[in-house]
């Protein structure tokens, strides 16, 4: 058997057809968009169509859409520039304890820098309530952020109802929906939301290219000044091919949303059914409420990146919210702030599907873990049959 | 990231298993990541003559457990109590910084086994 990438929201491979309406950008209609001549205004025109097809796919408008380095760069816009522009207003920030580090970090620095925060604990599920995001609310708070779907154990937020409560206390409201577009239906004004960040990588477009949605009305500070560009919120020379990728992979993605969603949902839950007969797993993340493509789990007694390992040498690329693969040292802070312990949190796995993902592969898969699971548990001091 | 010696003491890690009727035991945590290496060792005259693991951590943490039940077997006591987590590292071909903390596992534990084994003795 081939290699199996399972490991989709770290990153997905870049469609061919996104490569080929790319390629002229790079080759012909190589201008500067800011330049007068006519490899400006070609150049100038294909920014125009990316602007056109990513703000239709979203339901904004054109205007609506700023062009990013990436899904960080979004939520550190989004995070940064209002509360700096909004600075006098307040200095009060709410976010949960589960989101991504691009939020989290941000939000962190924001308090070195005299803004306040409060961040938000979630059940066991994963879940965060609204009600928690009500009660924190206080006079001075400027902005909440809480993520779409998370991208360690899958679920999925509230975040419809969250954007009604901002909108009713006058706060601004920004979603993370990095995992979530490109495989849910996002309607930015149907959901209410005022910003909104994505990354093309995510779905089958070119890594280190973004996009932060943002609601007319709502004024931000720029983080990189130097010229005019994406209307003074983003200083320099756009990366015409990238924007390309990124509004061609997303009307795609838009498009086969109803054929592959279904399937990969099928796979998931065939993935999912087959790792519980496992004994002593837990499943992570809330069941209904869930990205479709996202497996999360721990098996108890054993730890994560020998798990990785194990699975690599099967030829499985898979992910762990372990303490030994983070650098860190310390588990996964979303799987801790679920209420899981060290220990368990420890023996975590992430299987993300993707919509090249077959069938062969669930079963190969499902196949090699129990047995990768068996020989760390045999090795494990902690394991007593 | 893992030299190749590393990953072969991973894939085929040696003397895994427990020793029943051993003369000394020794468990070790890390307090920095939570993993767990318990190791039992078999003396005659002065001598390790077997040495078995169980690991709970990563990928270094289970290469250097294998690797230092290799290391002392055959050794004095007096010889293993030498064997430091460099001298471990160093004997597969090196780990990642980030890891090297993973080789205190192994010579923690080794000490505790050798210290459970004179404490044993001193009590019989
Ligand atoms: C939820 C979430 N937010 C933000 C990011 C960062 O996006 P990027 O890698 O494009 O900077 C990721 C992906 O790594 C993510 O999963
Ligand atoms: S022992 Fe935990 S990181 Fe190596």
């Amino acid at each position: 058997m081939d290699r199996i990438y399972m490991d989709h929201a770290a990153t997905t491979p870049v469609r061919p057809e996104v490569i080929e309406a790319m390629l002229p950008a790079y080759k012909e209609t190589f201008g500067n968009a800011s330049s007068v001549y006519s490899w400006g205004r070609e150049a100038q025109k294909a920014l125009d169509d990316a602007r056109a097809k990513t703000a239709a796919v979203l339901g904004a408008e054109f205007n609506e859409i700023i062009f990013t380095g990436g899904g960080s760069e979004a939520d550190n816009l989004a995070i940064k520039g209002t509360a700096w522009k909004n600075r006098h207003k307040g200095k009060h920030i709410i976010t949960s304890a589960v989101e991504h580090h691009a939020v989290l970090d941000t939000v962190k620095w924001l308090e070195t820098q005299g803004f306040e925060a409060t961040f938000l604990s979630v059940d066991e599920d994963g879940m965060l309530d609204p009600q928690q995001v009500r009660d924190a609310i206080r006079e001075d708070t400027i902005l909440i952020t809480v993520m779409h779907g998370n991208n360690e154990m899958g679920s999925i937020m509230p975040v419809e109802e969250i954007a009604d409560i901002a909108r009713e206390k006058g706060v601004l409201f920004h979603t993370d929906a990095v995992q979530t577009v490109g495989s849910l239906p996002i309607d930015v004004k149907e959901m209410g939301m005022d910003m909104l960040s994505l990354s093309a990588h995510k779905f089958y477009g070119p890594k280190g290219v973004g996009a932060l949605y943002v609601r007319k009305g709502v004024r931000l500070d720029s983080l990189i000044h130097g010229g005019a560009q994406e209307r003074n919120r983003r200083a320099g020379t756009e990366d015409v091919p990238a924007i390309i990728g990124l509004a061609e992979a997303l009307e795609r993605a838009d498009e086969e949303r109803d054929k592959v969603i279904p399937e990969i949902t099928r796979l998931r839950d065939r993935l999912l059914k087959g790792l519980e007969t496992i004994p002593e797993t837990r499943v992570n993340g809330h069941r209904k409420k869930r990205l479709p493509n996202n497996v999360n789990v721990c098996f108890r007694y054993i730890e994560g990146e020998s798990l990785l390992l194990n699975l690599d040498m099967m030829g499985i690329a898979a992910s762990s919210g372990s303490a030994c693969t983070s650098g860190s040292l310390e588990p996964s802070h979303v799987l801790l702030a679920m209420g899981l312990s060290h220990e368990i949190a420890h023996g975590s796995l992430r299987l993300t599907l993707g919509r090249e993902t077959t069938e062969n592969e669930v079963d190969y898969v499902l196949e090699q873990v129990p047995a990768v699971v068996n020989r760390l548990r045999e090795m494990s001091p902690l394991y007593h049959q | 990231m893992y030299s190749d010696k590393v990953m072969d003491h991973f894939q085929n890690p040696r003397n895994v298993g427990e020793i029943t009727n051993a003369d000394g035991v020794g468990e070790e945590g890390n307090v920095r990541c939570g993993d767990i290496m318990k190791l039992w060792i078999k003396v005659e005259d002065g001598v390790i003559v077997d040495a078995k693991f169980k690991t709970f951590g990563c990928g270094a943490a289970i290469a250097t457990s294998s690797m230092i039940t290799e290391m002392v077997i055959g050794k004095t006591l007096d010889e293993a109590e030498e064997i430091s987590n460099t001298a471990v590292a160093e004997a597969l071909d090196g780990l990642p910084p980030v890891k090297m903390h993973c080789s205190n596992l192994a010579a923690d534990a080794l000490q505790k086994a050798i210290d459970d084994y004179k404490a044993n003795k001193q009590s019989a």
